[in-house]
């Protein structure tokens, strides 16, 4: 059932030729882009803005590698002098540069790089198309949500040029942690960071609400919600994590800026605040941010493994339901990333188990992947090289996770690089690679230009060894006992880590590799087909032109399903 | 169905939603009182228990013994010497029992303080019953004046029945006091 629409029964197939003249006519360039009320254009935007972000989100990992290279101090110091304009940095202030890029390439990786990607670059552009809606429901306050994004990251670099208490900038990790970002770092380099999260979480509520909108009111006749690809089901649950979640944090950092500036207490237990409050606020939101992140990555792959095992996805109600089950129980288990807060056996007790059952509706979809590759007909075209590696790579992440799920266990991996190698996994390694995967899938969808396979490929595999090579060895020296968050550590971790910074290079590469592939497609890519994957490639983005129409669907397409009825 | 039909059918499902994240931000703010009573309640993170007079007056005394340690803290910088009079007490547990602070006031001029509290470990908080305690109450000392200051409390002996906490034998209560904001 997650196959939609036939090309040979579709009104709207004539797209593509006969409307084209009306439906192409496009606003003028600053019109366009500036005040664009186009879900494509608008996608379009996202998308060049979460790779400008990754830019610098993964350039301040470089120089995390770099530092982390060798036992001691090497690189932080003339990073702090060249960031402070030159002057002399004491050795306080180099330290807290650390903190500064800790919390900037978390900060910038969550909010700039994978949300922009997943939700406002490939959901804006494929989700109106995919069921069948001319645009999304509010166009302008989509426009309002990409600029807010935009704004957002701007407080964000404007914060590390402030003073913000020992240092310059903010540095109080991603986390944002009371009493360290309350009375521990004054200046403003909080505020503006605050404000940063403010701002991008006020657009990816809007956002949210907007595909909400379009996806319960704006779907082509014959579009039932049962019907619905599963990439569209991803959005839906992400949208309403988002919507769930992200005012919790609101509330949380407007309370820290209450506490930072107009003498409240809600954090401070001077007036009888607690906070271990903030942490319970945070991870509320922040556990199910996690799925917010990966939960477009599942509906990508999803798409993926369909179109080139030409099949309809295995069990399509198990795999929504399953991402809807994800998102629930997603809010139940926020305290198993505060296990050492001093909670009570019990309490441990029950987050452990609620943790460890989300894995049940994660295996539903990891096997159902794999279920439906069997008997395909598969063909490896670059995104499906991708797409298995995503399926390792998180299945990787998923495994360490039901470790960390463990109060026991966690009460002594807890802030170790265990940790942050569990987290990259299912993210830097999951969610990126699921990017990557959904950008070949559909860049000649989107710009009507065949990027090169071979290029594809190649960066794939440069990628695969990379980003391995960087955490893989990070489950060693965590278990070995090394915290994350400190420039130094004692020689005994050096091996591993020196490793791991390799690792950082060669993954740098395959970026090097992405970059020229985009520019392959510039200066020699061929103009795609309307369904350029073949038969199995279903859903409606492919009935229409490559690049599609301006607008779309302005005679909005029915959907029957004689033409796949089995 | 006509654009304009689609126009309020969208924006009446997009009001309903703005509505849920306003309600959701609400809700983070009301995670504040909440918080508060469910650790009053509980005893989380080692809140420790008030009742009155009279309550207590009702309490058995337990053969077994508890060995309660003392510690008391200043906020950074605030010019009081605040330490207890002993740093252990054995009492049964059950009995009342009064510990004494003594805090002097170090600076020229009077100063208004806070006490917080907490004892650890922190599953002992929800047995850990204060009668009077001047943390109850904010604290002024004068310039150079010292205090005596009594905490009446008792340990429940329901503390004997939790799995959790049946085989402790050490509590500690500690104190920390704030300077007020406005000095």
């Amino acid at each position: 059932m997650a196959t939609t629409a036939h090309p040979d029964h579709h009104p709207a197939h004539d797209d593509a030729h006969d409307l084209h003249s009306h439906a192409d006519h496009k606003p003028s360039f600053f019109a366009r882009w500036f005040m664009s009320t186009n879900h494509k254009d608008i996608g379009t935007l996202y998308l060049i803005f979460s790779i400008f972000a990754a830019i610098i989100g993964g350039g301040i990992s470089g120089i995390m590698r770099a530092e982390l290279a060798e036992p001691g101090i090497q690189v932080l110091g003339w990073w702090a002098q060249f960031l402070g304009g030159g002057e002399a940095v004491d050795f306080d202030q180099t330290l807290h540069l650390w903190n500064v890029l800790i919390s900037a390439h978390g900060l910038i990786m969550v909010f700039f790089v994978v949300m922009p990607a997943m939700i406002g670059g490939f959901a804006n552009w494929f989700v109106p198309i995919m069921i069948g809606a001319p645009d999304m429901a509010f166009p302008r306050m989509n426009n309002i949500s990409f600029w807010l994004t935009f704004m957002g990251f701007c407080s964000l670099m404007i914060s590390a040029f402030m003073p913000g208490g020992t240092g310059t900038g903010a540095g109080t990790g991603w986390t944002v942690y009371a009493p360290l970002s309350t009375t521990g770092s004054p200046g403003p380099a909080v505020d503006f960071a605050i404000f940063a999260l403010h701002l991008a979480g006020a657009g990816s509520i809007m956002g949210a609400i907007n595909f909400i909108t379009t996806i319960f009111n704006m779907r082509a006749p014959g579009m039932t919600l049962h019907k619905m690809p599963l990439f569209v089901w991803s959005v839906l649950v992400t949208a309403f994590l988002l919507l769930l979640a992200l005012p919790v944090l609101a509330a949380a950092i407007t309370m820290l800026l209450t506490d930072r500036n107009f003498g409240t207490t809600f954090f401070d237990p001077v007036g009888g605040g607690d906070p271990v409050l903030y942490q319970h606020l945070f991870w509320f939101f922040g556990h199910p941010e996690v799925y917010i992140m990966i939960l477009p990555g599942f509906g990508i792959i999803s798409q993926i493994v369909s179109t080139f095992s030409r099949k309809p996805v295995f069990g399509y109600l198990g795999m929504a339901y399953a991402m809807v089950a994800i998102g629930v129980v997603g809010f139940v288990v926020w305290a198993h990333h505060m296990y050492t807060v001093g909670l009570s056996v019990n309490e441990k007790m029950y987050f452990t188990a609620a943790t460890m059952i989300i894995a049940v509706p994660t295996g539903i979809k990891i096997f159902s992947w794999i279920a439906t590759m069997w008997g395909g007909s598969l063909e490896f075209k670059s995104p499906m090289w991708w797409a298995l590696g995503f399926i390792f790579l998180f299945t990787v992440g998923g495994v360490t996770g039901v470790v960390l799920a463990n109060g026991g266990v966690d009460d002594n991996l807890h802030d170790s690089y265990y940790v942050v190698a569990h987290f990259h996994y299912v993210l830097s390694l999951g969610a990126v690679t699921a990017m990557f995967a959904g950008w070949y899938y559909w860049f000649p969808k989107m710009f009507g230009r065949w990027h090169s396979e071979l290029l594809s490929k190649i960066q794939f595999v440069i990628f695969f060894i990379g980003v391995n090579l960087v955490f893989f060895p990070m489950h060693f020296l965590g278990m070995q006992g090394m915290a994350r968050r400190y420039p130094d550590y004692t020689p005994a971790f050096s091996y591993w880590n020196h490793l791991s910074s390799v690792g950082y290079v060669i993954m740098a590469i395959s970026v090097g590799v992405f970059f020229l592939n985009i520019i392959y497609a510039i200066v020699a890519g061929k103009k795609p087909a309307p369904n350029y994957w073949g038969e199995g490639a279903t859903t409606l983005e492919w009935t229409l032109s490559s690049p599609p129409p301006f607008h779309q669907f302005e005679t909005l397409p029915e959907i029957d399903d004689h033409a796949h009825a089995h | 169905m006509s654009a304009r039909l689609i126009d309020n059918r969208n924006r009446r499902v997009g009001l309903i939603f703005l509505g849920v994240a306003v309600l959701m931000v609400g809700l983070g703010y009301a995670a504040v009182p909440l918080y508060r009573m469910f650790c009053q309640v509980t005893g989380l993170d080692g809140t420790t228990q008030r009742v009155t007079e009279a309550e207590a007056a009702k309490v058995f005394v337990a053969e077994d013994t508890m060995s309660i340690r003392f510690d008391a803290n200043v906020e950074r910088g605030m010019p009081w010497n605040f330490r207890p009079e002993h740093t252990t007490d054995t009492v049964s547990i059950g009995a009342r029992d009064m510990a004494i602070f003594l805090a002097k006031n170090e600076s020229d001029h009077p100063i208004t303080g806070t006490a917080s509290f907490n004892v650890s470990p922190v599953q002992a908080g929800k047995y850990f019953n204060k009668i009077q305690c001047f943390c109850f109450t904010d604290q002024t000392l004068q310039a150079g004046q010292e205090m005596r200051m009594p905490v009446l409390y008792y340990v429940d002996p329901a503390i004997l029945d939790d799995p959790d906490t049946r085989d402790l034998r050490q509590i500690t209560l500690s104190y920390t006091f704030y300077a007020h904001e406005d000095e």
